[in-house]
């Protein structure tokens, strides 16, 4: 649809970085195709763990620097769940520290050029929202039974009528928060992609003057650095938001 | 100039979408501001919420994040 917009100089197209091709020759895309998504997060697992398996390796007093990294990452995630949802929570730790891993590294790895970025699929990231969504729901029935349920009463709310309300507006809540978690991840990783390559394609048609895009992308590239760690961090908090929403219903 | 009337309602659809991220971006200003003040007044119990923070940029975010969402399914999937 907005394919003729490529006409005058302007010929970096900036979504066409989100396609997914095979890696292997062909043009259609099964579900046993490898494909550049499948490269890239087969990559993130295998950076994730190669940080994890040999920055724990050697266990010495004086950490090496992975070592050191690895230490402060894991103890990042504990310290995390532990102040949210206190003692109770960090039996859910290692998949936390698994989610906040893979969308870091996944993020982070995006960020090389010509990569690609898996977060920024709405197909990769609705997956891992629906997997916490399902965990935390089945966790909190199985915790709580039917008492569950009392996360949806605001009991504290003065009136019948406005807990009849409430209740409503907490089952949407309660829905909408795949959706959200989801999208902002998705949003957030294709919308800066796409800014760096808008810029780009400003550089290629600006010729001389092209100085200026480049010292902006070098800039935005600054940002998305940090956006890529902040999202990673805001998907495992809003897991343990979740996680604790589960373990304490009730308000 | 002759064009889609169709296509002339997607573009100008995407770019009023896109006045919703301006919302989102008083939010997480609003979020961010009020940090500060309050943490510049009691700096001690600044540091314990700062998740909390984050949380609160993340949901004034995700609202903007909606309306991009919807700018790009205008542009690309209608």
């Amino acid at each position: 649809m907005a394919d003729e917009a490529g006409g005058s100089g302007f010929n970096i197209h900036p979504m066409e970085q989100f396609e997914v091709v095979p890696l292997f020759g062909g043009h259609e895309v099964h579900w046993y195709t490898i494909t550049n998504a499948t490269l890239w997060m087969a990559l993130t697992v295998a950076v994730a763990s190669l940080l994890m398996l040999v920055g724990s390796r050697s266990r010495a007093h004086v950490p090496s620097r992975m070592q050191s990294v690895a230490e402060s990452i894991y103890g990042f995630v504990h310290k995390m769940i532990v102040d949210v949802t206190g003692k109770e929570g960090a039996k859910y730790f290692p998949y936390v520290m698994t989610l906040f891993l893979f969308i870091l590294f996944a993020n982070l790895l995006a960020l090389i050029p010509t990569s690609f970025a898996p977060t920024s699929h709405i197909a990769v990231t609705a997956l891992l929202a629906l997997a916490v969504f399902f965990s935390v729901t089945a966790i909190g029935f199985y915790k709580h039974g039917t008492h569950f349920l009392k996360l949806f009463w605001v009991a504290s709310a003065p009136t019948l009528a406005l807990r009849i309300i409430l209740a409503f507006i907490e089952v949407i809540s309660y829905f909408v928060r795949p959706l959200s978690h989801s999208v902002r991840l998705a949003g957030n990783m294709m919308a800066g992609h796409a800014v760096l390559k808008v810029f780009a394609g400003f550089a290629g048609a600006l010729g001389l003057a092209g100085i200026l895009p480049i010292l902006a992308i070098t800039a935005v590239y600054g940002l998305e650095l940090l956006v890529a760690v902040i999202q990673a961090y805001v998907f495992a908090i809003l897991t343990v938001v979740y996680l604790n929403d589960a373990l304490h219903p009730g308000h | 100039m002759e064009g889609n009337i169709a296509e002339m309602g997607q573009f100008v659809g995407a770019g009023l979408a896109c006045v919703g991220m301006g919302g989102a971006g008083i939010g997480v200003g609003l979020v961010a501001g009020n940090f500060l003040s309050g943490a510049l007044r009691n700096p001690a119990a600044a540091g314990e919420q700062t998740a909390m923070v984050f949380i609160g940029i993340a949901f004034a975010e995700a609202l903007g994040i909606f309306s991009f969402l919807v700018a790009l399914l205008l542009m690309f999937a209608v």
